[in-house]
């Protein structure tokens, strides 16, 4: 069987699983749209407290936000297995039968699950991206089209990559696994705001340490045709995506090596 | 037992909530000690949460056209004891009580021979308290002595204005510990109703940290909503202890807002203590 089909496949069981409870699916799903919507009261208040962030409207803020949202709700759907790898197959020692079978680990813990309530996440995501569309009344090129594409999937890729880090660290701990929510979280919130308000210091680490900045600031900025206060060029915001391609790449590695490193705890 | 047989004698009540108190919180720091590496790790996302929030908010402060309603020293205070006492903060069961509803063993809780609210209580003040305090120290140390070392003295937690305020302080923060714990209870004799405990942890998670100024400091919200955001039961979890430390709150001021904390705790105690009356009512326990 093709490792597509097997995924789709995988997949489809977790779903039809989610369906059989269909209530809880509908208030869960209400619920979490509701925290939400809560969320981003915070930066409601604060723009009308204040005014404008500078430069930066919130139109601007909306649509670093709603993006950011979007991509963290797909991960946040698509690597649940990663973010429950520790409790889930570690400390109950099933990941043997991972080990066991002729699959590529990724696919089978990735197609562990697929939570549908965070579908409200992105809901929320998709409509704040609306909202800021419709405000800063953007012109559309293709050229723009593309970018915003490459970007996404780039922060995709770089938030997958950070749910990975966090299930391969389970191999030496699972203690200490908060300290990656300052990246997943952490990194969601801080990229909700333009990274040019932010502390030199922390922005270094989050350009060039974890490349934050590279799949969501800087191509976001070169679609919304801002002048970057921090003086990035247009081949600069296009090329950066690539370094959350690079990141996810650096995170399967860590992860093949902490596989090797895996000793099962026996019967 | 009937909740009434406690009423004409004070004394074993008393005892009854400090005996198992003691014992719940000692066993809980104990427990909590052997996860060392998880406390570390939480202090370091509580700096980290802490440094950005302040970046934000001085990001908004430094292109302010008007003066805002408050100054970003208190500012500073908030966000600091917020991150430190963040723990304090009602939005999620103790697991331990919460298991007990899934697992039907509720049934035997009732069977001890203690005020039933009151032995929750004291197991749900250990629950809250005991990882805090943990916690307190290290988040202390940083935000006072480390931030102006590593050249950040405007990001420093500082003393209380005097000792009034500190004095004051402490006070209203007794007020919060026994306000979290109260509303936890409501949270957790809901579970009386609602088996399932995610709705009502997925409604609180939300609501609270905005209620309570976690999030942003309930006086830059806008000024038509302060009426309401006064007299809500949350602010008393973050808003009040905090702007009394920092002297937002002139100190003739908190003797009002700690007594109005104090209000709130006392009606949320009777209101979980008579619910839950209630629910020992309904409860049907299946099984021999």
């Amino acid at each position: 069987m093709s490792t597509a089909l097997l995924y789709g496949k995988l997949l489809a069981v977790s779903l039809r699983a989610q369906m059989q409870y269909r209530t809880a699916f509908v208030l869960m799903f209400f619920g979490t749209f509701f925290t939400c919507i809560v969320e981003a009261v915070g930066i409601l208040a604060l723009f009308d407290r204040f005014g404008n962030l500078g430069i930066w409207t919130l139109g601007h803020v909306a649509f670093l936000y709603g993006t950011v949202n979007i991509g963290f709700a797909l991960v946040d759907m698509f690597a649940r297995g990663f973010d429950t790898f520790g409790s889930e197959l570690i400390r109950t020692g099933q990941f043997d039968r991972v080990l066991l079978r002729p699959v590529n680990t990724v696919l089978q813990i990735a197609a562990r699950d697929l939570p549908l309530q965070k579908l409200a996440r992105l809901t929320q995501g998709v409509l704040v991206f609306g909202y800021a569309i419709w405000t800063l009344e953007l012109v559309w090129t293709s050229k723009q089209v593309m970018l915003y594409i490459f970007a996404m999937s780039s922060l995709v890729a770089f938030f997958y990559g950070i749910q990975i880090v966090r299930a391969t660290m389970c191999f030496w701990t699972i203690e200490s696994l908060e300290i990656v929510n300052t990246l997943s979280h952490g990194g969601q919130e801080t990229a909700q705001y333009p990274m040019s308000i932010y502390k030199e210091s922390f922005r270094d680490f989050f350009t060039y340490v974890i490349p934050l900045a590279c799949v969501s600031y800087f191509p976001l900025v070169g679609v919304m045709g801002v002048d970057d206060p921090l003086g990035s060029t247009w081949s600069l915001q296009a090329l950066s995506p690539i370094a959350g391609y690079v990141f996810l790449g650096v995170c399967l590695v860590f992860w093949s090596i902490g596989i090797r490193h895996y000793r099962s705890t026996g019967s | 037992m009937t909740p009434t047989s406690y009423l004409g004698d004070s004394r074993p009540r008393v005892a009854a909530l400090v005996k198992p108190f003691v014992a719940i919180v000692s066993a809980r720091f104990r427990t909590l000690l052997q996860y060392r590496m998880a406390a570390a790790a939480g202090i370091v996302t509580q700096i980290f949460w802490g440094c950005v929030r302040l970046m934000v908010l001085g990001a908004f402060f430094a292109v302010a056209v008007e003066t805002p309603p408050m100054s970003f020293a208190s500012i500073v205070v908030y966000v600091w004891l917020g991150q430190v006492l963040i723990g304090l903060l009602p939005w999620n069961h103790d697991a331990e009580l919460q298991e007990l509803f899934t697992s039907g063993s509720v049934a035997y809780e009732l069977l001890r021979p203690i005020d039933l609210y009151a032995f929750w209580y004291a197991r749900t003040l250990a629950f809250r308290t005991a990882p805090t305090l943990l916690r307190l120290i290290p988040g202390t140390i940083f935000a006072v002595w480390i931030l102006p070392l590593i050249g950040l003295p405007e990001w420093a937690l500082t003393a209380p204005e005097s000792w009034i305020h500190g004095v004051l302080f402490i006070t209203s923060l007794i007020a919060t510990v026994l306000l979290s714990c109260a509303i936890t209870m409501l949270m957790t004799i809901s579970l009386f109703w609602f088996l399932e405990a995610r709705g009502v942890v997925t409604l609180m998670s939300g609501l609270v940290p905005v209620l309570s100024g976690m999030i942003v400091p309930l006086p830059l919200f806008p000024d038509w909503a302060q009426p309401f955001l006064n007299w809500q039961p949350f602010r008393g979890l973050c808003d009040v202890p905090f702007r009394i430390y920092s002297g937002d709150i002139a100190p003739d001021l908190a003797v009002y807002e700690i007594s109005l904390q104090f209000g709130w705790v006392l009606v949320l105690l009777l209101f979980g203590y008579g619910l839950l009356i209630r629910a020992k009512r309904q409860l049907v326990v299946q099984g021999g």
